[in-house]
């Protein structure tokens, strides 16, 4: 079983602490949401639980081997990342663009080797890209690039996968279905930590929740436990509610008075 | 497609070669050739073929892929359509060695004096742009335009002072050519040329990753520190022996990518090799042409002429860009 240990992370920017030792461990599979304002530190965190960044105090370990001692191209073929709303740089097709998650796998020089080619097309085909394949990336709308993304960051078949803010500019449908994805892959045993702004989303998909405020943990577990009037009041300065369960869980907001 | 544009593209090398061989002041046809190196002993046709037009052709070929292959490697590593080979300071630095021995009367005495200082200038130009510009791309950047400013300093510096003979010849070599040059600038060249290609080469697959952004390529195990300075050898190498043997040729770098780039589906490891290959067939395309367009009896200088042809589609790109970006 996979475990990501992570220990007392601190991360300084101009002398002001981002991630202020911050603690958490991940098990096998299930989706983890991380929730928190605008600057609480949740993409520094998942930066740092990705091994792209290197905290100023405290380890990240995979399997009780810190992420530093770990070679970039095997880390890479064990983690995927997304970061928030990638683009491409250049107009190749959507299947160049897939392929590119392989990159820790392929040789120097070369194509594709012909054992991940069916690797390439489950991708494609589990993120309804068919119709897409041979378009260039940077013609596609929002939600069709959200899910090539999401194809290039699986193409791999990580044990882990973080995304930070994957459902940033999607509209309701698409952020839907990004979840839906999401969490299909924690239920298949994957792990998967992403950073999420909506909280009825978050309530209704992810099965842990960390709380992120001023670079620290302020709650972590269950959503029932977690998603308290108290803790958003804490983190976002807002009067909510946390109401249903499960699929029919939504979060509601007072307006300010 | 893209085994087509490599086709092409050789094929397109292949003519430039030939024609490379063929055409100058004195015209010589393939029997005229063939008959002069099948017959022993030295004639005219043998002597302008062996000693004129093959180590030009020679030196414009490894000068031209040098040109196109560093270009398409900076463009794909900084992901930007506007990065020439220039940029990191490399050439600017191989023409202030250069200019330095001709300035100090060196290249007067010492024939190779000016190759091999530009080739000393070029590779202190690449320490300084790594002293200064590692651990970042825009950083990089910023390093190598203070560089090529220095460098470009030291350049008027030098013109500023030099006596009119001296500055006379320090515009000629500038003005970049391939003109005259025999086997033993090809040979000051050749070992550097190629090990450069081979750094550049390896740079393949971290420019594909490039495609999606930096921090998605740091993902993938791309180490971008590795790459950058890869590339920055590379560069340094090549380019820094191809400018201290020819000077400085602008545009071929900045324009070969883009002709391929279309055919190989924008795909930076692709656009590599035809690139060098294009680059190549301008140069001499370019260098054939510029003997043939004499003024007053004075052939055009292919840095000249590769500026005048490049500028064009240098507007071209811009009103494209125009109509395309967002």
């Amino acid at each position: 079983m996979t475990i990501l240990a992570a220990e007392n992370l601190t991360v300084r920017r101009g002398g002001r602490a981002i991630l202020d030792g911050v603690s958490a461990r991940f098990e096998g599979g299930g989706l983890v949401a991380v929730i928190g304002a605008n600057g609480a530190g949740k993409s520094t965190l998942l930066a740092v639980l990705a091994g792209l960044l290197k905290p100023d105090d405290g380890v990240v370990s995979l399997d009780g081997e810190p992420l530093a001692r770990i070679e970039g191209r095997a880390l890479a073929r064990r983690r995927g990342f997304l970061p928030q709303s990638p683009r491409a740089e250049w107009p190749i097709s959507v299947e160049r663009l897939v392929m590119l998650g392989l990159t820790p796998s392929l040789p120097a020089f070369g194509d594709l080797p012909a054992e991940l080619k069916p690797s390439l097309d489950r991708a494609i085909a589990d993120c309804d890209l068919e119709a897409h394949r041979d378009q260039p990336v940077t013609t596609l709308s929002g939600g069709e690039l959200a899910r090539a993304m999401l194809a290039r960051a699986l193409v791999g078949e990580p044990e882990i996968l973080i995304a930070d803010e994957p459902m940033a500019g999607l509209d309701p449908r698409h952020a839907l279905d990004s979840m839906t994805r999401l969490r299909g892959l924690a239920l298949a045993g994957r792990m998967v930590i992403a950073s999420v702004h909506d909280l009825t989303l978050a309530a209704r998909f992810a099965g842990r929740i960390i709380a992120l405020h001023q670079g620290r943990v302020v709650a972590d577990g269950a959503v029932r436990e977690t998603l308290t009037p108290d803790l958003l009041r804490l983190i976002f300065a807002v009067e909510a509610q946390v109401r249903g369960e499960g699929q029919g869980a939504y979060v509601d907001f007072a307006a300010p008075a | 497609m893209r085994a087509a544009i490599t086709l092409i593209s050789a094929a397109a090398l292949a003519v430039a070669v030939v024609l490379s061989i063929l055409v100058g002041s004195v015209w010589m046809s393939p029997r005229d050739i063939l008959h002069g190196l099948t017959t022993p002993g030295p004639d005219l046709a043998s002597l302008i073929v062996l000693d004129l037009r093959a180590p030009r052709t020679l030196l414009g070929l490894l000068v031209g892929a040098t040109l196109g292959l560093s270009g398409a490697v900076l463009q794909g590593l900084l992901r930007n359509p506007l990065a020439d080979p220039g940029l990191l300071g490399v050439s600017s630095g191989a023409a202030f060695g250069a200019v330095a021995a001709i300035y100090y009367g060196l290249a007067s005495h010492f024939f190779f004096a000016a190759p091999l200082l530009g080739m000393v200038g070029a590779l202190a130009a690449a320490g300084l742009t790594y002293a200064f510009g590692r651990g970042g791309t825009l950083s990089m950047i910023l390093a190598g335009a203070a560089v090529s400013g220095l460098g470009g300093a030291g350049v008027s510096l030098a013109l500023n002072f030099a006596p009119i003979n001296a500055a006379y010849e320090i515009m000629t070599w500038l003005q970049g050519s391939i003109t005259d040059k025999t086997w033993d600038h090809v040979k000051l060249a050749l070992p550097l040329i190629p090990l450069g290609w081979t750094a550049l080469g390896f740079t393949g697959r971290g420019l594909d990753a490039l495609a999606l952004g930096e921090v998605q390529a740091a993902s993938l195990g791309v180490s971008l520190n590795r790459l950058r300075l890869v590339a920055l050898i590379g560069v340094a190498l090549s380019v820094g022996a191809a400018t201290a043997a020819a000077g400085a040729i602008g545009f071929v770098g900045l324009v070969a990518p883009h002709l391929v780039r279309p055919f190989v589906g924008h795909q930076p490891r692709r656009t590599l090799l035809p690139s060098a290959l294009f680059g190549a067939a301008l140069v001499l395309l370019a260098d054939v042409a510029s003997r043939l367009l004499r003024y007053n009896g004075e052939e055009i200088k292919l840095g000249v002429l590769t500026s005048l042809v490049g500028t064009p589609f240098f507007f071209w790109l811009v009103l494209r860009l125009r109509r395309t970006a967002p």
